[in-house]
């Protein structure tokens, strides 16, 4: 039985890092507290060192990987903002470091518990984002992850990321895999393409002054973004090979005759995945497309797995200010060139951590089945219970402004 | 230890800054750099924070035989944290050769160095990082056009502190003391130079050299564009910077601190001030007498917890 932190902790000692900049954040804390006793026990033949923030923590992690290091870091809402302009530093760099975010709702007001509005301001950074719902798969997408970044076909760092609390604190039961299968599946990180050595001076990181040479380099990351969907493919063919565990880019629950279908991501997948069931129960045709790599998006995986649906509710658990819920905007581009469209719905569920009840999957699915009958649906809805709305209003009497 | 350089005559004839760089001409703090890099050697590899040099490397060229990491503004000393700690590891696992390695060396202007920088710095310092730091300091933020930064000096017109009709001293605050502050942080080696004293400046490498963590530099930079002064006059000026004692050549080894150029007779700031449009606000169109007193004051007393006898020239 392991946390997700654990289970990351786990991931990283099996990749056989070289280095761990660090910087304390909640729910973060633990995997670095783990790597650190294990650091500094001998078990784990790594350099550790806490930085003075997340922003010199990322520039570390990137120059080490520059340097031809395999590095890994961790980080968590705040701390990922505070570290916002090395991200796209970094990507710019194309070193194939790793690093896991745990997921926690961004201030103000400040919080604790999770969702995806840290993880996903980083969607357009370059960074690949793989996005997990237990505590297994937290350590196998490390792995998967570092094969992925270092692919010479690649070469753009990775993230990580759980939930925290629902996950990062959340015991399950985790397969730790054999550390020479590990090796057979990713090897020591030996960088073909650029690091730093006295016998060949090299210049990284330079300025591109001028459109042109800008815009050539950012679309070749994008180009190498849209590689790794093929080579996420291969990667994880064999990650099941070696390990009998299967990581697709998304993941399909019941979804093969489904007309009603939720889309979700990370750990809250999980009640969804349960009110899938109980609608199957009551006769209802529902499924659950559970997103797991935003980064590269997966696009044809989507419209495949959508085709011939009546209606889909995207949950998002993150609010994009003045649009709304983010991952709808992107399913809805995805799926705008389709013949057939499902109806696209789009609920805001589960920010700061709140639950999102039965009786709330319930509606949802009530409001997929009106909305195909009838026609009729609002774009946008808060999931919010009575109780919730009773209680902030006792809480808004206390505050004075009741 | 060798013994110290005596003569500009015994510089090293090694160059690892070439020439045909985009910078300003005149500039004090390249021809500063050429002379770190003639100490430091072929084998360094430069971890940079965003200012004016940020444009040495424009892609495809560099100007060194070095190499170069450009990082942003307020990290660079977390990237050569990252750099050596790579090396290190690497070297140690076997998987990269001895003789491949590396000196780090940051190189940033005042405004990462003085501000934005800081939080970076004082980490690296205090984690014993074995790097070398350069600072040019040239007393503004020189690459967006010369605004005030936290090492403007008091009374310096900049873009941001203007000489105007209510306030007309320019930058109402001091120089911050970058140097304490490094001090304070109780470096094994830490020093002023000046490209006007390249002896000087290659002695304090030379015995940087022998101590295995922070090894921090802070030039100051007679900039053209931005001190207002024809780029043939950056010498004369980093000269008089020394010779009024605005400038101090010093160096502290594990805190202690010695002056390693001390003027026999100090010249009026005034000298130095006078020559520059960055000050002019000062003479014309009247005398603000109230504030070259004021620098005149300031300069005497930083001499004065040092030297028993203050000897001046007369304006």
């Amino acid at each position: 039985m392991l946390t997700g932190n654990a289970s990351a902790a786990w991931g990283v000692r099996l990749a056989e890092v070289d280095y761990v900049p660090s910087y304390p954040i909640t729910p973060q804390t633990e995997i670095i507290e783990t790597l650190a006793k294990w650091i500094y026990d001998g078990v784990m033949d790594a350099k550790f060192v806490t930085l003075d923030s997340e922003h010199s923590m990322i520039t570390a992690a990137g120059a080490a990987s520059a340097a031809g290091a395999r590095v890994f870091t961790a980080t968590s809402s705040q701390g990922l903002m505070y570290g916002f302009e090395m991200l796209y530093t970094v990507t710019g760099w194309r070193v194939p470091l790793v690093m896991v975010n745990v997921s926690r709702g961004l201030s103000s007001p400040i919080t604790l518990e999770p969702d995806h509005n840290d993880i996903l301001a980083a969607r357009d950074s370059g960074f690949l984002q793989v996005h997990c719902e237990t505590c297994q798969e937290v350590l196998d997408s490390i792995l998967i992850a570092y094969r992925l970044a270092e692919s010479e076909q690649v070469l753009l760092p990775a993230i990580v990321n759980m939930d925290g609390f629902y996950l990062s604190f959340t015991r399950e039961p985790v397969e730790v895999p054999d550390l020479e299968d590990v090796r057979s599946f990713l090897p020591v990180y030996e960088p073909g393409h650029a690091f730093f050595k006295a016998s060949q001076p090299m210049a990284q990181g330079v300025a591109a002054l001028g459109g042109p040479v800008y815009s050539y380099f950012k679309y070749q990351m994008h180009l190498a973004s849209m590689r790794a969907l093929e080579v996420y493919k291969e990667i994880s063919l064999e990650f099941g090979k070696i390990f009998g565990r299967k990581h697709d880019t998304v993941e399909g629950y019941m979804l093969d005759d489904a007309e009603y279908v939720l889309v979700m991501t990370n750990s809250f997948s999980t009640s969804g995945k349960a009110a899938v069931k109980r609608a199957r129960e009551k006769g209802i045709k529902a499924g659950l497309l559970r997103l797991r790599l935003l980064r590269p998006f997966p696009e044809p995986d989507i419209r495949d797995a959508m085709r011939g649906r009546k209606a889909i509710a995207v949950i998002d658990q993150n609010i994009c200010i003045g649009k709304g819920g983010i991952l709808h905007s992107e399913l809805a581009s995805c799926l705008y060139n389709e013949e057939q469209k499902p109806l696209l719905l789009s609920f805001i569920g589960g920010l700061g951590g709140k639950n999102i009840s039965p009786g709330e999957f319930d509606f949802i699915f009530g409001s997929m089945i009106k909305a195909v009958d009838t026609g009729e649906f609002t774009t946008l809805k808060l999931l919010y219970t009575e109780a919730e709305w009773e209680q902030i209003e006792k809480l808004k009497k206390i505050a004075g402004k009741g | 230890m060798e013994a110290p350089l005596k003569s500009i005559k015994e510089l090293s004839p090694e160059e690892n800054l070439l020439p045909g760089t985009p910078l300003c001409a005149g500039c004090g703090g390249l021809l500063a750099l050429r002379h770190c890099l003639k100490s430091l050697g072929k084998k360094t590899v430069i971890v940079n924070a965003a200012s004016c040099f940020t444009l040495l490397s424009v892609y495809p060229f560099t100007p060194f035989k070095n190499s170069w990491l450009y990082t942003a503004m307020a990290c660079a000393p977390a990237g050569a944290q990252g750099v050596r700690d790579a090396l290190d590891i690497l070297i140690r696992k076997g998987r990269l050769a001895p003789e491949e390695d590396l000196k780090v060396v940051v190189l940033t202007g005042d405004g990462a160095a003085y501000d934005m920088g800081l939080s970076s710095t004082s980490g690296a310092i205090h984690r014993n990082l074995d790097f070398y730091y350069i600072c040019y300091d040239n007393e503004a933020y020189g690459n967006t056009g010369f605004q005030w930064s936290g090492a403007t000096p008091y009374a310096s017109k900049t873009g941001t502190t203007p000489s105007g009709k209510i306030n007309k001293t320019g930058s109402a605050l001091q120089k911050k003391d970058l140097f304490e502050i490094w001090r304070s942080h109780k470096p094994p080696y830490l020093a002023t130079i000046s490209l006007a004293h390249p002896v000087d400046l290659a002695n304090k490498f030379k015995k940087a050299e022998k101590f295995k963590g922070p090894k921090l530099f802070i030039t100051l930079s007679p900039c053209p564009p931005g001190w207002g002064v024809d780029p043939s006059l950056s010498i004369r000026l980093a000269k008089l910077a020394v010779n009024t004692g605005i400038w101090p050549l010093k160096e502290a080894v594990c805190g202690d601190v010695i002056h390693t150029v001390v003027p026999r007779k100090f010249k009026p700031a005034e000298e130095y001030l006078k020559e520059q449009r960055r000050f002019s606000h000062l003479f014309k169109p009247e005398r603000q007498e109230e504030a070259i007193k004021k620098i005149q004051e300031m300069v005497d007393n930083y001499w004065k917890i040092y030297l028993p006898i203050l000897k001046r020239e007369s304006v």
